[in-house]
């Protein structure tokens, strides 16, 4: 059992001056220390975290209005800029770097009375899926310390499992939040792309990255969600919201039409996740939801349309770590040229490199016919798919991943062998559509990830069948 | 099937300005071959009759007025993580000869 209530709960009792704020950042980083071992957290973000919850403690007393997040701790993932402390991005590039301005995400959760208390850990720049890409540390699996975390969102996902915080906050551009939410065994919640904005978050693929909650219930996720959600001037991709609250969910469930996807269900899947993945269809089954296989034959094309894009936007984006305006410098340059590419080549780790390489490579002439452009028309296609697949089917249904949570150093030594970790992931993303990862059981003792995907802008449908099926499987 | 020479990689870490040493070079070089050769699987893709997609929403020219609004942050601010600076100016190494 977790040692913290439901978020709206424990806002509710800050409120009311039944629980104080100061006690709740007290509790987060006491756990914080007691779970070091893990190394899930870069830093704590301990001064303004007090100073923060003392002003909350102080309002309550005074009668003043405080959120509806007062007094809740959370954790962003080292990506977010906030105020308190470094922002890393877990690599040497960003390493003691302070940022001037903070996330919209973190202003606006702020704004309700919620509590940022550390800084997770990530594959550097979120490139990767273990946090095995990380240039500081390697977050371990709360269930085995021998096994990943799942990545890049690895150190907020196990932040919220080993109970440090009530929820935490991940990005997600080719899996990052739903992967490692998989493997550990928690909610993740991947937005329709737009929803939540994107300023003051390290970019790393700007057509695919989204922001969204990690945290240990569907009812939390939808409520941070909720307080994030909408548009941002800072942000011009940003998307209308609901009017309706994300938090006013729909417990329906006899009737709806769920597609199974066939390509997420066939070979390549271990025999522990294809048994607790049937389980979950069986129980929907009888609840009478209204249960078929589909078929989307172009998502075998998704992760090779992905590895185009992907290090595509990244090789672009990650040009402007240039050691001229911040990030790392170069100390013996003799001029302009080797100070940025000494610059970029000592505060890059090899995965950022590969993928700028690789990025490079799709975009140069005479390969961007046939790479990039291809990759995008191809991108069409399984936008496509998923259009036609949903107007047959309210929600689609697959594993997140292959397998559960893999071995340390398993797939280090052949990066593409760690990418193909990604096929289920990373279409929901090309397509811009809502996804979701709630647990669906152990294997072996490791926890399984079932996902679900809703057409883009059903962020509240998706959520209600989320936490419908949540319930079912507890 | 790709494979990169070793004058390919060489010139794509020029063209995105690093400077890999001889290990990386020949490390990337395997793996970069490698990962194309799998992304080669596009070409086959049948997408006649499709455009290329940039964008997945839909929104196109999002506009807004050409204001000065406070963030709350000011010139120092941005420019406190600059190495070289003078006269709140970035100052960087010589470009010209």
């Amino acid at each position: 059992m977790s040692r913290w209530l439901p978020i709206a709960e424990i806002a509710e009792k800050v409120q009311k001056g039944e629980l104080r704020a100061s006690d709740l950042v007290e509790q987060a980083l006491q756990t914080i220390a007691d779970k070091k071992e893990f190394d899930a957290i870069i830093a704590t973000v301990d001064d303004r975290a007090r100073e923060r919850a003392a002003s909350i403690d102080a309002a309550v007393k005074n009668k003043h209005k405080v959120g509806r997040l007062a007094g809740v701790p959370f954790i962003a993932k080292d990506n977010f800029l906030t105020f308190g402390s470094a922002t890393t991005a877990a690599s040497n590039m960003l390493r003691g770097f302070k940022a001037p301005y903070q996330a919209t995400a973190i202003e606006r959760l702020e704004a309700e009375g919620a509590i940022c208390v550390a800084k997770a850990n990530l594959d550097a720049f979120g490139h990767g899926s273990s946090t095995e890409n990380s240039d500081f540390m390697v977050t371990k699996n709360p269930h085995d310390q021998t096994r990943v975390s799942g990545g890049s969102s690895g150190g907020s996902v196990a932040a919220v499992v080993l109970d440090m915080v009530p929820f935490a906050l991940g990005t997600d551009s080719g899996g990052s939040i739903r992967f490692p939410a998989s493997f550990c065994g928690a909610v993740g919640y991947k937005p329709t792309y737009g929803l939540v904005s994107r300023s003051g978050v390290v970019a790393m693929a700007s057509s695919l990255d989204v922001i969204g909650p990690l945290a240990r219930t569907v009812d939390d996720a939808a409520l941070v969600l909720d307080v994030m959600a909408g548009v941002d001037t800072l942000d011009s991709t940003t998307i209308a919201r609901d009017a309706e609250s994300y938090t006013k969910l729909s417990a329906q469930l006899k009737g709806k039409k769920i597609g199974i996807i066939k390509e997420y269900m066939g070979e390549g899947i271990a025999p522990g996740v294809q048994d607790r993945i049937q389980a979950a269809i069986d129980k929907l089954q009888a609840a009478e939801a209204d249960v078929f296989e589909i078929s989307l034959p172009s998502l075998a094309l998704a992760l090779a349309c992905y590895y185009v894009i992907c290090p595509a936007e990244i090789s672009s984006n990650l040009s402007r770590y240039d050691g001229q305006r911040y990030g790392h410098v170069a100390k013996n340059a003799a001029n302009l040229e080797e100070s940025f590419s000494d610059s970029r080549s000592e505060g890059f780790g090899k995965e950022a490199k590969r993928r700028i390489m690789l990025g490079t490579y799709v975009l140069s002439s005479g390969y961007y016919d046939a790479y990039y452009k291809k990759a995008q028309t191809v991108r069409t296609k399984v936008i496509q798919e998923f259009a036609q697949a949903f107007e047959h089917a309210d929600f689609l249904l697959g594993p997140v991943a292959p397998q559960t949570a893999f071995k340390l150093g398993e797939h280090t030594a052949d990066p593409l062998q760690m990418y193909l970790t990604d096929i289920m992931t990373v279409a929901a993303n090309l397509a811009g559509i809502p996804a979701v990862s709630i647990p669906a059981g152990d294997a072996d003792g490791l926890p399984v990830g079932l996902q679900l995907l809703a057409r883009q802008g059903s962020d509240r449908a998706l959520l209600g069948m989320a936490k419908t099926t949540e319930r079912l499987l507890s | 099937m790709t494979k990169l020479s070793r004058d390919d990689v060489l010139k794509l870490a020029r063209l995105a300005r690093l400077s890999l040493s001889e290990d990386e070079i020949q490390e990337f070089r395997a793996q970069i071959s490698e990962i194309l050769q799998y992304i080669e699987v596009l070409q086959k893709a049948d997408v006649a009759g499709l455009q290329p997609t940039a964008q997945v929403t839909g929104l196109v020219n999002v506009m807004r007025d050409d204001t000065v609004a406070d963030y709350g942050v000011s010139p120092e601010d941005l420019l406190r993580s600059v190495p070289h600076k003078q006269d709140g100016q970035i100052k960087v190494k010589r470009m010209i000869g």
